[in-house]
């Protein structure tokens, strides 16, 4: 902890914890150059997930959160992006200076990713089962055969039925469920330390969403992974998630358990984000809540906070300068003026029980 | 440790248009397009060298003493020198000046016939997409026809047969060459068709050929112009082609392809006969190709950024 | 697949019949018809018209030709007495098929090749390398090629011959000039199909995989790359013949392109619609082909869907 005048911003140093960490990003800064100017996509985001532990990055689209984690894959397309300076460390690792040689055998084998799209994030021409095979005969060096056998084993394990005639077929001859379950399975081929899933349910129908949600869950709890899952519906994150991240315009806002985040959330956005969440215990003929405007464009950041245009507790400090993370509660952290210590008007916060409408 | 003085706590009152606040001036359709187009060089080369085969084209014949058919015998199959400026044919005429003819000539032909085939090939596309159904149906399985029908062979049995010019020409690359077009165009349309603007249209009470005229023509403006410049070097290589074998312009009157025709029977001794109209043939296709590529890139919206 | 199979060759069918039509349509519309330059008598003349079944009423010189055509008979010469239309094709086609040939296989594979390296190194010197061929080969017609060819390796470096058709030596500089615009267009087809292949989806996949660049390339890429590319050979092989109607002349290579020309000039109407009979379904059976290749290739196509969850 640094001693500052009185406030309480924690940095990363020296943390007892760390190695219990599997990923820990610090500071991680990325722009892409487009022929219209610089767009500052991920403006020092820093965060962390244990072993066996299950994070949910959640924010809304253009956020950063997808650009974040293929950064750590060190899949973000270089030519028109950029990583400006930042530390992503994987089980130990420095993965920033990494070649790509070597990534490649990170990516696949130590860090497993499901992407968004099923429909078109299978290979057309080739059979469902060589997909998840050549996984495994890359990084575990198996026989055709033998890889063959365990990715008849892995549909199994994703709740495919029919496996093995199922791996022969083409990704087209399967449903938008069942693709995303082979994408699992592809990712888990090789037995990862890591899963990242970038809305794995985005582009399912509920009832299957509710499936592959379940899927992932049971895979969690028996296989004990970690998982970091990137989404913007709170739904999900529900079900899933020990801890949250919550970003917003290339930042992270607020970082906590999942209990901390629902139930006690500290910044103006995190709540907005809840309140905005239709309910079914609530009357008829209430309003829904939505967050007027659009958060801001990226090629010119704006000074201070990203979100004060659009929050009812902004103030001026807000707009001028961004604001460093604060200590809430234990692994509990929040980037707003509100919580800086110099805020007269933080007492009342104590009071209102989390509530910040001022 | 910043300054921060207890004032700078105070808070803010937003009117919700702060929110909504766009910080880039917004840019309109065409206007991103042609930006996007004048930073293609290979576009703006090509829109260069079109301007100057243009210009060529029209005062070349003008400013030269000569006209493209008068011959002198005592002076055949001269380089290029201070009288000729770029020498004379095997006949005497002077090279400059049919060139410029010729230049014309096969521009003429090659964006008579695209136009035409434009023409026809948005009607027929614009009708078979906007009505659909049983129309669109038979419509679509003639076109289809019509494409399976190797053109070039059609327009060479009809240009068999009709008496040679500069018509018969246009007429034979524009009996079929629309179904590419209207290929096209109904594509597009059928796409549009379903967009909800052009359900309002009809629930105001719009008449079918205005609502195609008013609002799904313009829409497929880009699809259309791009379809127009791909087809114009296409043209232009048949034309060529065409008057190289014989079955094109004919003398006097020449088209860059026939001064080919004319070059090529000396071609080992006076090799720049034929060289010149092919070099000027090949810069033609070559400006229209890069113009209708930049083209095509500039109207894409999915390349708008 | 069945139904795609006859649906196209039902196609093809109405597609001959309908040029079959159209050209004896044209060929009869020409005022004057057959031998009117020719100097002879008049009897002469009729006797000639008998011979021939040219002094028929029309639709009965229709009828016969379809009949003549389903049987394969393509009709004989007027220009050169007594020889059939048949014997023509079937002496001269196998030179223009294997010429043809020859400037196809080189110029798909070079073609491809080059679009694969172009795109993998996009932006480098073989990138500009191989878009500046692509557009030479674009801009510039086969004549104007074969002409240049002729002139600088034939005449000025004497390394090939010039012209005729004979060993090894004489194939070569016919095919490249036959080929070059294929190749320029194949390999810009390539290439921006391998640069749509490089940011789909799948690549993507594949890449977070962990999979070594060339197994990505392979296997991901070229696969899915390489299938416009099949789509396009029947326009390809369409094209390649047309061009030797005027690579043959210029060769003085005995082959079917350079006697249809030469029947043009002569204005020897059986042969012109034999031997456009026969271009065409020539064509449209290659074109068939091809389309059943495709479906071969393409699982997508291959294999119908079947859902299930």
């Amino acid at each position: 902890m640094i001693p500052g005048s009185g406030s309480r911003r924690w940095t990363y140093m020296a943390d007892p914890k760390s190695d219990s960490r599997l990923l820990e990003i610090q500071d991680l800064q990325i722009s892409f150059h487009t022929y219209a100017g610089e767009v500052h996509a991920v403006r020092g985001v820093s965060l962390s997930v244990e072993k066996s532990g299950s994070l949910a990055i959640v924010g809304e689209s253009g956020c950063g959160k997808t650009v974040t984690m293929q950064a750590v894959m060190k899949l973000t397309p270089i030519p028109p992006g950029e990583i400006k300076s930042g530390s992503i460390v994987f089980n130990g690792r420095e993965l920033i200076h990494l070649s790509d040689r070597d990534m490649q055998s990170v990516r696949g084998k130590d860090i497993g990713m499901i992407f968004q799209d099923p429909m078109t994030g299978l290979n057309p021409t080739m059979t469902v089962g060589v997909q998840i095979a050549e996984t495994l005969v890359r990084h575990r060096r198996m026989g055709k055969a033998e890889a063959w056998e365990k990715a008849v084993e892995m549909l199994e394990l994703v709740e495919i039925p029919q496996a093995s005639l199922r791996a022969s077929q083409y990704p087209h001859q399967f449903s938008g469920g069942m693709r995303q379950r082979a994408m699992i399975a592809i990712a888990l081929a090789c037995d990862p330390h890591l899963i990242i899933a970038d809305e794995p349910t985005t582009s399912l129908d509920v009832t299957i969403q509710a499936q592959i949600l379940e899927l992932l869950q049971n895979l969690q709890n028996r296989l004990g992974m970690t998982i970091i899952l990137i989404t913007h519906n709170l739904g999900v994150v529900a079900r899933i998630a020990r801890h949250i991240s919550v970003m917003y315009a290339g930042k992270v806002v607020e970082t906590g358990t999942a209990e901390q985040v629902f139930h006690n959330s500290a910044h103006p956005y995190t709540r907005a984000l809840l309140r905005s969440v239709p309910r079914l215990d609530l009357p008829t003929r209430t309003d829904l809540e939505s967050i007027p405007g659009t958060p801001p464009d990226l090629f010119v950041p704006p000074p201070g906070c990203a979100f004060a245009a659009r929050c009812k507790s902004a103030m001026q400090v807000c707009l001028e300068h961004d604001a460093g993370p604060y200590r809430v509660g234990d692994n509990h952290r929040v980037s707003c003026w509100l919580w800086d210590d110099r805020n007269p008007h933080r007492s009342d916060l104590f009071l209102r029980n989390g509530g910040i409408d001022l | 440790m910043m300054d921060i003085k207890p004032q700078q706590f105070n808070p803010v009152m937003l009117g919700s248009a702060e929110g909504e606040a766009i910080t880039r001036p917004p840019v309109g359709y065409w206007q991103d397009a042609w930006m996007r187009f004048r930073k293609n060089k290979l576009a703006m080369t090509g829109l260069i060298v079109l301007a100057v085969m243009t210009l060529f084209a029209v005062l070349g014949p003008l400013i030269s003493a000569w006209d493209y058919r008068s011959y002198e015998f005592g002076h055949a199959n001269e380089f290029p020198n201070a009288r000729h400026w770029l020498g004379t044919d095997y006949l005497g005429r002077d090279m400059f000046t049919r060139l410029g003819q010729g230049t014309r000539i096969s521009v003429y032909i090659a964006i008579m016939s695209a136009l035409i085939n434009l023409a026809i090939g948005v009607t027929y596309g614009g009708i078979s997409g906007y009505f659909g159904g049983a129309v669109d149906d038979v419509m679509m399985r003639t076109v289809d026809i019509l494409i399976g029908i190797p053109y070039l062979l059609i327009v060479i049995i009809l240009l068999t047969v009709m008496e040679p010019g500069l018509t018969s020409i246009i007429v034979a690359m524009t009996i079929t060459g629309w179904a590419g077009m209207a290929r096209l165009v109904r594509g597009q349309i059928l796409q549009l068709r379903e967009m909800e603007y052009v359900l309002a249209a009809r629930l105001v009470g719009a008449s079918p050929r205005r609502i195609i005229a008013r609002h799904l023509i313009p829409n497929t403006m880009g699809v259309i112009l791009v379809s127009l410049t791909a087809n114009i070097p296409g043209a232009i290589f048949t034309e060529a082609f065409l008057s190289f074998i014989g079955l094109g312009v004919r003398t006097p009157l020449a088209s860059l392809g026939t001064l080919a025709n004319e070059g090529y029977q000396t071609l080992l001794v006076y090799p720049h006969n034929l060289v010149i109209p092919g070099v000027f043939i090949s810069f033609l296709i070559m400006a229209f190709n890069f113009v209708g590529d930049g083209l095509r890139d500039a109207l894409d919206p999915r390349l708008r950024q | 697949m069945g139904r795609f199979i006859l649906r196209r060759l039902g196609y093809a069918v109405l597609s001959l019949w309908i040029v079959v039509t159209f050209t004896f349509i044209l060929m009869n519309a020409v005022p004057g018809g057959p031998f009117t330059t020719a100097k002879m008598t008049p009897q002469v003349k009729a006797m000639l018209l008998r011979k021939y079944n040219l002094d028929r009423p029309l639709w009965e010189q229709y009828v016969t030709l379809l009949k003549d055509l389903i049987r394969l008979d393509l009709g004989v010469s007027l220009y050169e007495r007594g020889r059939s239309v048949n014997s023509i094709v079937s002496s001269c086609f196998p030179v223009s098929a294997l010429l043809g040939a020859e400037a196809l296989t080189t110029a798909v594979a070079l073609g491809i090749a080059l679009g694969i390296v172009a795109a993998l190194y996009r932006g480098k010197g073989l990138d500009y390398v191989a878009i500046t061929i692509a557009v030479i080969g674009a801009s510039v017609p086969n004549f104007v090629v074969a002409a240049v060819l002729q002139c600088v390796v034939g005449g000025m470096w004497r390394i090939l011959p010039i012209a005729r058709w004979g060993g090894p030596a004489t194939h070569v500089l016919p095919a490249i000039a036959l080929g070059f615009a294929t190749t320029a267009g194949l390999s810009r087809l390539m290439r921006s199909s391998m640069l749509e292949v490089i940011n789909q989806d799948y690549v993507r996949t594949a890449r977070a995989k962990g999979l070594t660049p060339t197994q990505i390339t392979w296997r991901h890429m070229i696969r899915n790359a390489i299938l416009p590319v099949v789509t396009v050979l029947g326009p390809t092989i369409a094209i390649i013949m047309t061009g030797t109607l005027v690579v043959e002349r210029m060769f003085a290579i005995p082959g079917l392109g350079r006697y249809y020309v030469e029947s043009i000039y002569n204005r020897d109407y059986t042969v012109i619609m034999g031997t456009t009979v026969f271009y065409v379904a020539f064509l449209l059976l290659m074109t068939f082909l091809v389309d059943v290749l495709y479906g071969l290739i393409d699982p997508r196509i291959r294999i119908a869907g079947r859902r299930g969850d």
